[in-house]
């Protein structure tokens, strides 16, 4: 690592935006697109592991598996779009909340420690092109071409004056900001916080090899490493958790009946 | 790869993707997606289908089994009431007819005592009746008999009283021998 080797050498260099794009690890593979379709061979060997013998009375890892599932199915699918449309969705949300879920905790993973997440094409790419067309595609077929554009742009009950105000703010929101936000949302949050902790551990390893009275202070910058470890592993859950509960709520918003 | 390049002088943006990232993000987005759609979710859901119908049935079968066993109840506290109904019905009945059958009883014995009595009464009419037309026979006979006697008696004196004194003396001869021996 360029860093490492910088932050050896007498003055301290802080770890940046160089430090999230490492040379490939061969060819034009990159440490993300390795962990990536590591994770996705993770999540779907755990499912169908978990699946091949389904009990009626499950046992510890069946257990767990369901646990996983229920999440996505009831307290997400199910709260958001309704109990009456939600059974379609269940895959893709699922899907979401486990592909998000597995690339951010690569994060705290040890050799691996790097969330996959904090590269914004990989969320842009959940967002923009699964997430977005999916709720579009569901609510103009739900509402069709003209209603579905009134469904999403205007609020029932407002008066003309606040809906020429409204129509392009909602238009704006629903169909430009909303899939850039929910990717935007869960980078930022990757990229943040894979900054805290390699600044805290660079800069630890840093005061404990400049030499001097400087190391002293080292184990408050490990310390700080270690609490922020366990603050990003909750980042991280949540975020996944969040991708996954506003994708199901654009889904429900267009979907719904009324507004 | 240029950004690769780019990275190592420090003039990425991070907030710009990479295309390829996009195209990889995509393709294994949808590969777990079909994955999951194919082969997860389908057994889960049959797993739960299956459970639901196996609770709902459980739940169905104590409903019915709660109803028969009210239907039962029902049935048994009916049953009960008509025995008690019946049973009390038979309790009057029963008195009912033992008042009959106790008065019958006293009128019957008492039509039987007064018989007896009667009976009785005509069996020492003619007891009496019968003793009276004997005693009159034998009083008539016993007149007849004492007058004789009383007739008789004077006539005899004489002779009775010399055959006592001949009795007398030849007992003495009896008595005064033995001794004299």
């Amino acid at each position: 690592m360029t860093t490492m080797v910088l932050a050896a050498g007498d003055e301290f260099v802080a770890p940046g935006v160089k430090d999230f794009f490492l040379p490939p690890i061969f060819g034009e593979v990159t440490k993300p697109m390795a962990l990536l379709v590591l994770s996705i061979i993770i999540i779907g060997a755990f499912f169908i592991a978990a699946t091949r013998n389904l009990k009626l009375v499950p046992g510890k890892f069946q257990f767990a598996a369901e646990s996983v599932y229920d999440l996505g199915r009831n307290s997400i699918a199910r709260e958001q779009i309704g109990a009456k449309d939600f059974k379609p969705f269940v895959p893709l949300i699922l899907t979401v909340f486990t592909f998000i879920l597995v690339n951010n905790l690569f994060g705290l993973i040890p050799i691996v420690q790097f969330p996959t997440m904090s590269h914004i094409g990989f969320p842009l790419a959940v967002s923009v092109l699964v997430i977005y067309p999916v709720y579009h595609f569901v609510g103009f077929k739900r509402h069709g071409f003209v209603g579905y554009l009134k469904h999403q742009t205007m609020p029932p009950g407002a008066p003309w004056y606040v809906l020429i105000l409204l129509i392009p703010i909602e238009f704006f929101q629903k169909f430009v900001l909303n899939p850039l936000t929910l990717a935007i949302r869960v980078f930022a949050a990757m990229f943040a916080g894979h900054l805290l902790l390699l600044v805290f551990t660079l800069a630890g390893e840093y005061l404990l090899f400049s030499g001097g009275i400087t190391v002293i202070v080292a184990p408050i910058a490990f310390a700080f490493a270690i609490a922020l470890t366990f603050l990003e592993a909750l980042i991280m859950v949540l975020q996944a958790y969040i991708f996954a509960l506003l994708s199901a709520n654009y889904i429900g918003a267009a979907l719904a009946e009324e507004h | 790869m240029n950004t690769l390049i780019l990275a190592q002088e420090e003039a990425i943006n991070p907030v710009l993707p990479h295309t390829s990232e996009i195209i990889l993000g995509l393709v294994s987005f949808l590969l777990l997606f079909f994955v999951i759609k194919k082969f997860v979710t389908p057994r889960f859901e049959t797993l739960y289908a299956e459970r639901a119908a196996k609770i709902e049935g459980g739940i169905e079968k104590a409903e019915q089994a709660q109803a028969q066993a009210q239907q039962a109840l029902d049935e048994y506290r009916a049953q009960l009431a008509e025995a008690r109904a019946e049973a009390a019905r038979i309790r009057d009945d029963a008195r009912i007819e033992g008042e009959q059958i106790i008065t019958e009883l006293r009128t019957k014995a008492q039509e039987e005592s007064a018989r007896i009595i009667a009976q009785g009464q005509t069996q020492l009419e003619t007891q009496r009746a019968q003793i009276v037309a004997e005693l009159r026979g034998e009083l008539g006979r016993l007149a007849i008999d004492l007058a004789d006697r009383v007739v008789g008696e004077s006539l005899e004196d004489e002779v009775r009283r010399r055959g006592t004194v001949d009795r007398f003396l030849s007992e003495l001869d009896g008595t005064s021998a033995p001794v004299a021996k």
